[in-house]
């Protein structure tokens, strides 16, 4: 028998509160080994983004402890924990006075690539998500949606990291653009295998990506567990998310 | 005389008073550019400094001109020479157009912006340098355009402390009850006003960041 991957995230008992008191994440406690793709669930409001924030600092955990390979947090450089972990968020946040080559490459020249080998890793990350190279030299505003929030995911794949945050990065697509972008991203982690913290509302995607799934509901982990445990469980909530999104079962069929 | 003959006889006085109005209007400027963009930066980074520092520079602009240049005649070093003092008053009346569209620039960078080069790990400087001065150069570029059309005019009133410039010729003019040396000194500080607001303005336009329609 292999063993079993360590853990890459792991929340224990992670609590957040906001400086006015307010509690966004209680006692949290999960965790993500490597290779998986954990799909944090819930309504907006949930905490969801915020357990996502923790991971890289945006935000800084109140109580628990949050641990990324095995070493607390708040011990890691922030920079360098940012550096080691891909971010990709809805709004996507290109840098609208960079043409799309220097979006990609920009975390690999602060690191101080050769030009040379950015070029090369630029025009690799266009192909590996699905655009024509050539787009390198325009423009955010030149792009339609689809193909910016590709270049979204290519930016946060350009320093490979090891661990990829995205935060409903298709959740402004239209349907069939959506889907495209989350098939094209099963076969692209097929490829890469990066340990994925996938925020989203859908229970629909979260089936189609998740190798696990954890539902958030004001702060607390109501499940966990895989998308079929997920769909047979018991829980009232659970099975309210279900049912609402009925149908939703047949979204892994044509896996 | 008509305006015309004044302007052609007297063209070797206006060309140098008009250097003198560049050189104060010029000096003062990029004094408050340097002073101004920092602070409007520091505000962005502390922000229980934004009030106090708007207040201050708001409260410095209320002051009459006049007043103003009397305030400073008591300094030391700085109201021994008139010039001095002029470059002082023209430096703190640009200072709050320098710092308000400074701040304004960087808090309207688009937050998903900020938080996509947040969260990649780029360091506080490079944030600023990389993404947060180019996205606002447009709108502090705008703080720079008033502060200079505003600091042509004012720079006339300087005149009245003995500092030169072209207010030399209009308080020369008031006092002849002559419209002929007003407008000598009236239309080249015009004229740099709008040369100055024209070119900015175009600098202004190149500047910013393109964006979807």
């Amino acid at each position: 028998m292999a063993r079993q991957a360590d853990p890459v995230i792991e929340f224990r008992d992670v609590s957040y509160r906001l400086p006015n008191g307010r509690e966004i994440l209680h006692a949290l406690d999960l965790e993500t080994r490597s290779g998986e793709i954990l799909v944090l669930l819930g309504r907006s409001g949930s905490g969801k983004t915020t357990a996502l924030k923790l991971v890289n600092r945006l935000l800084e955990t109140s109580a628990g402890n949050l641990l990324i390979e095995a070493r607390v947090a708040r011990q890691w450089d922030t920079i360098k924990l940012r550096r080691h972990i891909g971010y990709a968020i809805q709004e996507v946040g290109l840098f609208p006075h960079y043409t799309i080559a220097r979006n990609i490459g920009l975390v690999p020249s602060i690191e101080r690539w050769s030009a040379s080998r950015i070029h090369v890793r630029v025009q690799e990350l266009l192909k590996l998500v699905g655009l024509n190279p050539d787009i390198g030299s325009r423009y955010p505003h030149e792009l339609s949606g689809g193909q910016r929030q590709r270049v979204g995911v290519a930016r946060a794949l350009a320093a490979d990291p090891p661990i990829l945050l995205m935060d409903e990065p298709f959740g402004a697509l239209d349907p069939l653009t959506r889907s495209d972008l989350q098939r094209e991203f099963l076969s692209l982690q097929k490829q890469l295998g990066k340990t994925v913290l996938f925020v989203t509302h859908d229970l629909h995607e979260a089936l189609l990506l998740g190798t696990k799934i954890a539902l958030l509901e004001e702060g607390r982990l109501v499940s966990i567990g895989s998308p079929q445990e997920f769909l047979n469980s018991a829980d009232p909530l659970v099975q309210k998310y279900v049912h609402a999104f009925s149908g939703a079962e047949q979204a892994r069929g044509g896996k | 005389m008509n305006f015309w003959s004044f302007v052609v006889e007297n063209r070797g006085e206006i060309a140098q008073l008009t250097l003198e109005h560049l050189w104060i209007v010029g000096i003062s400027t990029l004094l408050a550019v340097l002073v101004g963009i920092p602070v409007g930066i520091l505000i962005t980074r502390k922000p229980a400094l934004h009030n106090p520092v708007i207040v201050i520079a708001n409260i410095i602009q209320t002051i009459p001109s006049l007043a103003l240049f009397g305030f400073l005649l008591p300094a030391p070093w700085i109201g021994e020479r008139a010039g001095r003092l002029a470059i002082l008053a023209l430096t703190l009346y640009a200072l709050l157009p320098m710092i308000r569209n400074t701040y304004a620039g960087i808090k309207g960078v688009d937050h998903a912006v900020v938080e996509a080069a947040r969260g990649m790990g780029l360091t506080g400087w490079q944030l600023l340098y990389k993404v947060e001065l180019p996205l606002a150069g447009s709108v502090i570029l705008a703080g720079v355009r008033v502060a200079v059309v505003i600091s042509v005019g004012l720079a006339t009133i300087a005149a009245a402390i003995g500092a030169g410039g072209l207010g030399e010729l209009i308080f020369r003019g008031l006092a002849m009850v002559n419209n002929s040396v007003i407008l000598a000194g009236a239309v080249p500080a015009a004229l740099m006003a709008l040369t100055a607001d024209f070119v900015l303005g175009w600098l202004e336009k190149r500047l910013s960041p393109p964006r979807a329609a």
